[in-house]
């Protein structure tokens, strides 16, 4: 009940990204079909649905690692063209995490994080690494700080991931897939740092399969397929009581183990 | 024939092997700052550049060193621009360092795996800063190989200088042996030379490898 009110509140909120009828295609195969779907500030979307359906298409777009074809997409009311520099701009407050980490295996964890820091918003370097320890140890890692990313679990590594994209304290965090490529073990301590950034009230959007996570932290449950955004709507509706006939098997499928 | 003791010979042509090592240095630093400068253009978006670098390199390894080297020592004066023969092989050898280094670190880049560009591009790194700081430093350590062999064949290749009349190391090899008439002694020693000036690359680049590897 608690989540629905909050919901309801966000609805009133800015729009934080909006997409409208944003088209892609790959050669002749479209990837995504008049997507259309607004995020608020506050608000924290799960995007699921079968492989392929375009969920990580979608949001790869929302910080232009891939590029829409037609339709519009704008964050923080900023439309994206194909303008360099204003790119550049919002995706300074766009965090993204990535199914594989990608963290720098080069540098230290510490380095990781202040890198964008310093290059990009200029910080001053104590105050940049006084920043990164502080998210450091908000993700419970603190004490990895001058590791390298490849002595790290997998895991950890996420949580490493996750502290860097908040080091540039965005104001939309993208996740895609992120404890996919994890051991089932690892996964939790993944999922308990997004939880607790999804109370924090973060403005998220994650395409996830961990459907008890999405169950606890979102407010608007989207499902995609074949490109197509096929059901919106807050997760007790959409786990009692599935609309469309694809979400319904996509989640006694997801659910039947 | 003149009558030169082995000490004097040798002493000729390690003054000579000097004149090699110089230029080695400017085809080497010169051919760098032109291969960087291809490898931003050729990533750097919009793509405008990249065309340019193809046809470049392509040009510039389709053919023979000494062509460009007579190209420059001849064509240069033909515009009314006198060239020594020390500048013509440093520009030719610069020109043709920066066609292959560049084909070699392009490979480098092309090897980094794609998460590192999209990760970087997702803080809001530019392009200049993504290759600063994500790309070219972990290129870098797969680079060294390839670039310090390209580096042995190009202190061999300017023996070719020796032809528009620039006294390196070949070159006085050639004149001690048309004075002293003994041309297996004189080129065996000349080879010699040669030979300890690109162990030690060979041996510096495994060093070099083991502490760049090491932080990983």
């Amino acid at each position: 009940m608690e989540l629905q009110s909050t919901s309801k509140q966000t609805k009133t909120a800015q729009p934080m990204v909006e997409l409208r009828k944003v088209s892609k295609w790959y050669g002749t195969f479209q990837a995504l079909k008049d997507v259309s779907l607004t995020v608020h500030k506050g608000e924290r979307m799960i995007i699921c649905g079968p492989s392929g359906s375009g969920k990580s298409t979608a949001i790869r777009c929302i910080n232009r690692l891939e590029q829409h074809q037609a339709g519009q997409i704008l964050v923080e009311g900023i439309e994206l063209t194909p303008d360099f520099k204003d790119i550049e701009l919002i995706r300074r407050e766009v965090g993204m995490v990535f199914q594989q980490f990608n963290l720098f295996p080069h540098l230290t964890v510490l380095q990781n994080l202040t890198l964008a820091p310093l290059r990009v918003r200029k910080l001053p370097r104590k105050q940049a690494e006084d920043l990164a320890m502080r998210y450091l140890s908000r993700v419970k890692i603190s004490e990895q700080a001058h590791k390298f990313p490849s002595q790290l679990s997998g895991g950890q590594q996420q949580r490493v991931a996750i502290a860097r994209a908040l080091c540039m304290e965005p104001h939309v965090m993208l996740f895609d897939e992120p404890t996919s490529a994890l051991d089932p073990e690892m996964i939790k301590e993944v999922l308990d740092v997004m939880v607790e950034l999804a109370e924090a009230h973060m403005t998220m959007i994650c395409v996830t399969h961990e459907m008890g996570f999405a169950r606890t932290v979102a407010d608007t449950m989207v499902f995609m397929d074949h490109g197509q955004i096929v059901e919106v709507a807050p997760p007790n509706a959409f786990f009692s009581n599935p609309q469309n006939e694809r979400t319904k098997l996509f989640l006694s499928q997801l659910l039947a183990h | 024939m003149i009558s030169l003791s082995l000490w004097d010979i040798l002493h000729f042509l390690l003054l000579a092997a000097r004149w090699t090592l110089l230029l080695s240095a400017i085809a080497f630093l010169g051919g760098g700052l032109v291969a960087l400068v291809l490898l931003l253009l050729r990533y750097a978006r919009p793509r405008l550049g990249a065309k340019f670098v193809y046809y470049y390199t392509e040009l510039f390894q389709g053919t023979p060193l000494l062509l460009q080297l007579f190209l420059v020592f001849f064509g240069l004066p033909l515009l009314g621009i006198e060239v020594s023969p020390l500048l013509a092989a440093g520009v030719a050898l610069t020109l043709y360092a920066g066609a292959f280094l560049a084909e070699i670190w392009r490979g480098c880049v092309d090897a980094i795996p794609r998460g590192q560009w999209e990760a970087s591009s997702a803080l809001g790194l530019n392009f200049l800063m993504q290759m600063r700081y994500v790309i070219l430093p972990q290129a870098l350590r797969i680079a060294v190989p390839p670039t310090v062999g390209f580096l042995v064949q190009l202190l061999k290749a300017t023996a070719l200088s020796s032809i528009v009349g620039f006294n390196d190391l070949t070159r006085a090899g050639t004149i001690v042996t048309n004075a002293t008439f003994q041309p297996f002694l004189v080129y065996g020693l000349v080879a010699l030379i040669y030979f300890a000036m690109c162990y030690p690359l060979t041996l510096s680049s495994r060093i070099l490898e083991r502490k760049l590897g090491r932080s990983h």
